[in-house]
């Protein structure tokens, strides 16, 4: 009884110790984030119109090939670090970022001119003409980018921030049986995905093969998401690409893990006419593309709503003629959205997890009911 | 969509591939086995301790209806041993009581026996006694009737008389 009252002791603790990191998550961020975002006016000008405002979100919302913490519109000046630039144009070119100068002047490349316009590079002349078509596309020759871009450096921190947080959980098992210090906030996670999310959707027997991926998946994308949550001003789960990355790699483990009856149901569907398997056949097969599909837009167009949103709100200061009145609002609802978008950070990467783990299930499980 | 399609970078899908391939592969090394392990094992051992506590109470029970049952056994053992130790001594008792009463009887008939056959001895002496003085009487009067006819029956009576009055 007594060793019950213990654990049910640490069980609060822990709770407790999540919910209290989350509020400090809340608070310190997002009052951090009112107030960074006031000096970060801009990108080549003040933002004070409607349609700057809206310029400077889609900028955001997008991947930058440096990493600016903040900028002054008014002075021009930026502040912030410069990164890789790596371009596959008849050989490898590997040039730093600041060669841009902030998308205002062409980088000259040995005998090569490149420009950025809205967050893409382009071949240029020397006088970085870009050429338009009529739908306002861009028509000058794209090398293919691999930059190490802003994106590109987050996800690597996380990656290193997730290799040290349960590294570090693995090795305080080595010193006994419960964990230490942050441990104490992983573990119960860890289990949860365990207990909450594989287990149920996967099945006892089999779910232990796909654990790694779950879990990686499931605090990649929450740790991206809280990251985008914080002043920095990344955005890296509200690109498409990584949702197409993530999505994909869930596909192919369901393509690749699943069993015979799992096929056989896709393309001969058993216990249905004939004429009904040749008409459920392409259903099917599509079916199984829309799984992953719907996977990445979700995770998509949550994470950029909620940017947009918070953005948006922000905006409001500065459209406002009466800043006196606007700004205690806006920043209510800014607090307000926030602590909606923190619970929505959780429960994307709740939900990528959780389907990825029922579309295995659905592959791996034995269809001994029909 | 246009703009979705538009917005796809290439460079940054190859990159998001390499980092999750890396960081799923260095996880699953370094972090995610161990952990699960660590888990699954603490979670063995708890199951493992909760149970052997279950069967140890089981064995204790066990153990209780044992001891309880021995100690029952024992007392109606000792019970059956008190009963048969007083039985034989109501047993012993009674025999006892019943040879002493036979050695008794026997030692009063043999007393019985013996007063009858000296009770007989003693009538038979003095009939014999008696048949003797008869017999001297009768010879003394028989001398004196010898002597004077007349004395001699005076004698004869008064001795008579003498004979009855014995």
């Amino acid at each position: 009884m007594h060793r019950n009252l213990g654990t049910e002791f640490i069980h609060v603790m822990q709770k407790r110790t999540v919910v209290k990191i989350l509020l400090i998550f809340t608070l310190v961020f997002n009052v951090a984030n009112l107030f960074a975002k006031e000096p970060e006016k801009g990108d080549g000008g003040k933002v004070n119109t409607k349609s700057e405002i809206d310029a400077y979100i889609e900028h955001h919302l997008q991947d930058s090939h440096d990493f600016t913490l903040w900028s002054d519109g008014e002075t021009g000046s930026h502040v912030g670090f410069p990164l890789p630039v790596i371009l596959w144009d008849n050989g490898l070119k590997i040039f730093s970022s600041s060669k841009f100068h902030h998308r205002e002047t062409v980088a000259q490349v040995g005998e090569d001119y490149y420009k950025l316009d809205h967050g893409k590079i382009y071949k240029t002349d020397a006088a970085g003409t870009i050429n338009y078509d009529e739908h306002h596309h861009a028509t000058n020759v794209k090398p293919l980018d691999f930059s190490i871009t802003k994106n590109v450096v987050t996800m690597i921190i996380v990656g290193v921030l997730m290799l040290l947080m349960f590294g570090g959980l693995a090795r305080s098992y080595k010193k006994g049986a419960l964990p230490t210090g942050f441990g104490r906030v992983l573990e119960p996670l860890v289990i949860y995905v365990r207990d909450e999310i594989a287990i149920p959707n996967i099945g006892k027997d089999k779910y232990r093969k796909f654990m790694g991926f779950l879990l990686t998946v499931f605090f990649f994308i929450w740790i991206l998401n809280l990251l985008g949550m914080t002043p920095l001003g990344v955005n890296v789960t509200g690109n498409i690409a990584i949702t197409v990355c993530l999505a994909l790699f869930t596909y192919f483990i369901t393509q690749f893990s699943a069993n015979k009856e799992y096929w056989k149901h896709i393309f001969w569907m058993p216990g249905v006419p004939v004429l009904m398997k040749i008409v459920l056949m392409p259903i099917e097969i599509l079916g199984t593309l829309t799984k992953p599909f719907a996977l990445l837009i979700r995770l998509f167009a949550n994470i950029t709503a909620g940017h947009v949103v918070i953005m948006s709100l922000i905006a409001l200061i500065f459209v406002a003629d009466n800043v006196y009145v606007m700004t205690p609002i806006s920043l209510l609802l800014t607090i307000f959205i926030s602590v909606i978008e923190l619970l929505v950070a959780f429960l994307q990467a709740f939900i990528f997890t959780m389907l990825s783990a029922l579309f295995i299930g659905l592959a791996v499980q034995d269809h001994d009911h029909h | 969509m246009d703009k979705l399609i538009n917005d796809f970078s290439f460079g940054l899908f190859f990159w998001q591939a390499l980092i999750l391939v890396v960081l799923l592969v260095l996880l699953r090394k370094f972090a995610w086995k161990p952990i699960l392990d660590s888990l699954n094992n603490r979670e063995e051992g708890i199951k493992n301790a909760l149970e052997s506590a279950e069967e140890a109470k089981k064995e204790m029970q066990n153990l209780q209806a044992d001891n309880e049952r021995i100690l029952n056994e024992a007392r109606a053992e000792r019970d059956g041993m008190l009963k048969e130790a007083r039985q034989l001594k109501e047993n012993m008792i009674a025999d006892a009581k019943s040879e002493a009463q036979a050695e008794a009887d026997k030692i009063v008939a043999q007393a019985q026996a013996t007063i009858a056959s000296e009770k007989k001895a003693a009538i038979a002496e003095l009939k014999n006694q008696v048949a003797g003085l008869s017999v001297e009487i009768a010879e003394k009067m028989v001398r004196k009737e010898l002597a004077d006819k007349k004395k001699q029956l005076d004698l004869v009576d008064s001795m008579l008389g003498d004979v009855t009055l014995n």
